[in-house]
């Protein structure tokens, strides 16, 4: 066993890859939140008067709002007064085109892997780069644009397509629905925003890389997707910040409106920095994420591997309003050292014959505290709904905990519900059996661990799949005990 | 090939091999038997390098390499493989995928190239055609749901991949019908040559009417305690193991 300690002494000791930092000037409005703070972010981002109405709202709701304590994780209490809520870097103005980009920051993003300038796009995304408070680069937006398809930062939708950002902001994740979405609507800076026209099948994916860099700030941006009838899109979202011995907040909103026969295909690779190994330092990753399948025979499919953040608190949801809608909902969550997650998923379902499929996979190593809490209500309207849940646990090591909240609500009888669950242990008989054949211990685990989240890794386009399965064997490595 | 010098090994507080010695020459096929509890397939573990065995005493030597000093991946890599009596399942991990690792991870510590999707291709179906199984077997993911002669051949399939110098075959009987048996000892028979070595652990005789041994040795209470050729093997089917332990209590 000392073998297999050593392991995992060495593999958990790995640093964070993405955990550095870049010195640029940014641009940024002092710690503490209250209505002048508000004030001054709406104005930074030369907003009109309903946008600052409804931040000022939408804060005056989140003071009479309390923090949910249910969820199944630990930390200390948030001083939200000891925040930024705004950090840019500075630039001159928003860049029109990527050369105006200040170098730094393409350097930056260069130095994630994700290529801002022309000749080394990634072939077939078209990329939106957020870093701090501010998207700083948006890619293939001419492309898309032949065909309708506006791409482009939340502030840019804001001024150029007021009308389409008005109707649908808060339309799926109203402004009190949470606690942290009630923040998130106060004081959101940027984000991505998605607009893709009746009957237009997107060409590329699309994708928003977040990025934090200054220290003491939160993050906290919304994305918008609507797709009208009949249109398609698959969405990529990837994130990445410093190490940095303090908590740092994220809390995102991502609302997806789906019309008619729309189908939207969201998906997460989650890797913020998750804090050392002994527990310090990391983001708090609050995030709320839901679809609306508003119109007949849409469908939303979430996928998510969710590798990093101290604390995940996160349930990407679908609800299905439309007949004949569906809802997908594939997880992989993984906890090593400290980590806590508490993520899951809620299905609504409103419409006639509406389907839902739920595949949660968590993978708890070292210390960490790993827990599906999904939901699935059937209202009096949903005639024939059907719903396949699947929740499985692996444990690395004795030392992790694994937890299911599952809450079925049933309020029509024409319901079929089948709810699976394993929990398993990556067996020794397992990992002796790879060293038998000359493999040895670090790909044995990650050969196991990506066999066992197969069936959600294969949801993820291409380009990310490979991404993920490298994440979670680098994620894990060692982890067995 | 393979020279055991008084290896003596033990699990937990429990003393199962009491000063093995094994000589074993490449194009050799060895059969090791005995009754139940006799150490059989501790030999095989220990070989392969099983954490929870301690050696207590002993050497190995395996093509010149101090075997016990060497990690178990390091073992398979330089051409130790083990035909499991239990082969364990790996969901969402097909045979294909799992063989690619393999074999590219021992290629890599030989200093060789791993090989293409097409070598690799090319050297399965090669392979796939002389332990005569089918490549849907291949597909699915390792051992799961398989029968127990489904999982035996895919052992020997492995074993067909790797190309080890030395296998050893721990009860790969247990379980076969006489159908399934045949096609197993037929692919081992074929993969054999004068360069590797074969050693059969088994209770039965009845395998090595098919895989033919060139010595028999009886393992009882952790020693060998009798070796011969075939015959041996006969008598043992004969006369059952109690002669043996009546021999051993004479001594």
């Amino acid at each position: 066993m000392s073998k297999d300690n050593q392991v995992l002494e060495e593999l958990t000791s790995k640093e964070y890859e993405h955990g550095w930092t870049i010195d640029i000037e940014t641009d940024s409005a002092p710690k503490g939140l209250n209505e002048s703070i508000i004030r001054f972010i709406s104005t930074k981002k030369n907003e009109p008067e309903w946008l600052l109405e409804w931040r000022l709202s939408a804060f005056r709701q989140w003071t009479k709002m309390k923090e949910p304590k249910w969820p199944n994780v630990t930390y200390p209490p948030i001083d939200y007064q000891d925040l930024i809520y705004y950090s840019a870097p500075k630039q001159k103005a928003k860049a029109k085109n990527l050369e105006d980009v200040d170098p730094e920051l393409i350097k930056t993003f260069e130095k994630l892997g994700i290529s801002l300038t022309e000749q080394k796009r990634l072939t077939g995304i078209a990329v939106d780069a957020v870093i701090d408070s501010v998207s700083v680069a948006t890619t293939y937006k001419e492309t898309l644009a032949e065909l309708g398809i506006i791409f482009c930062s939340f502030s840019e939708a804001v001024q150029e397509h007021p009308e389409l950002v008005k109707k649908y902001m808060g339309s799926v994740v109203p402004v009190n629905d949470n606690y942290f979405a009630a923040l998130n609507s106060a004081v959101f800076t940027d984000g991505s925003f998605c607009y893709i026209p009746k009957g237009v099948r997107c060409p590329m994916e699309l994708s928003t890389y977040f990025r934090i860099n200054a220290a003491n700030t939160g993050q906290f941006e919304r994305t918008l997707i609507v797709a009208d009838e009949g249109a398609y899109v698959s969405y990529l979202e990837g994130c990445t910040a410093p190490m940095r011995d303090e908590n740092q907040l994220h809390a995102a909103v991502v609302e997806i409106y789906a019309m008619k026969d729309a189908q939207v295909k969201y998906s997460t690779v989650q890797n913020w920095y998750p804090g050392d190994k002994n527990g310090k330092g990391g983001i708090y990753n609050f995030v709320t994420k839901r679809g609306l399948c508003f119109g007949d025979s849409s469908k939303i499919s979430w996928t998510q591997v969710e590798t990093g953040s101290a604390i995940t608190w996160k349930y990407p949801s679908c609800i299905l309003k439309g007949d004949n809608s569906m809802g997908e909902f594939y997880s992989v969550a993984v906890t090593n050292n400290y980590q806590q997650a508490d993520t899951g998923t809620k299905m609504i379902h409103i419409g006639k014959n509406t389907k839902s499929r739920i595949v949660s996979k968590g993978i708890s190593a070292g210390h960490s505290q790993n827990s599906y809490r999904g939901q699935v209500h059937i209202m009096k309207r949903a005639e024939n709904a059907r719903n396949f849940s699947q929740c499985d646990s692996l444990l690395m090591g004795d030392k992790c905990g694994a937890h299911t909240f599952p809450y079925i609500d049933v309020e029509n009888n024409t319901a079929r519900i089948e709810h699976e669950a394993t929990t398993s242990k990556i067996g020794e008989d397992q990992i002796f059996y790879c060293l038998q054949r000359g493999i040895d211990e670090e790909s044995a685990v990650a050969l196991i661990v990506n066999g066992y989240a197969k069936e959600v890794l294969n949801q993820l386009p291409m380009e990310f799949a490979v991404e993920a399965q490298k994440l979670l064997a680098l994620t894990l490595e060692g982890s067995v005990g | 090939m393979l020279s055991i010098k008084n290896l003596t090994a033990k699990i937990g507080d429990k003393q199962i091999l009491n000063g093995i010695n094994l000589e074993v020459k490449p194009g050799e096929v060895h059969a090791i038997m005995g009754p139940n509890g006799s150490g059989k397939s501790t030999l095989a573990s220990v070989l392969a390098g099983r954490e929870e065995y301690e050696v207590m005493a002993g050497e190995v030597d395996f093509l010149g390499k101090d075997l016990l000093a060497l990690a178990p991946e390091d073992r398979a890599r330089e051409g130790l493989f083990l035909a499991f009596q239990y082969p364990v399942e790996i969901p969402g991990v097909s045979t294909i995928n799992f063989m690619k690792t393999a074999l590219n991870q021992i290629l890599e510590h030989r200093g060789q190239q791993p090989l293409d999707a097409v070598s690799f291709l090319k050297l399965m179906k090669e392979k796939m055609k002389l332990v005569e199984i089918d490549q849907s077997l291949l597909n699915r993911s390792l051992n799961e749901g398989f029968s127990g002669g489904e999982k035996k051949r895919n052992e020997i399939f492995q074993m067909a991949m790797l190309e080890p110098k030395l296998a050893i075959l721990d009860e790969t009987d247990s379980g076969l019908d006489i159908d399934a048996l045949k096609i197993v000892a037929n692919g081992v028979n074929k993969l054999r040559n004068k360069s590797n070595a074969v050693v059969v652990v088994t209770h039965y005789q009845r395998l090595l009417d098919y895989i033919v041994p060139d010595y028999v040795h009886v393992l009882y209470k952790g020693k060998i305690v009798k070796s011969g050729t075939k015959d041996l093997a006969l008598e043992l089917e004969a006369k059952g193991y109690d002669w043996i332990k009546d021999e051993v209590a004479i001594a």
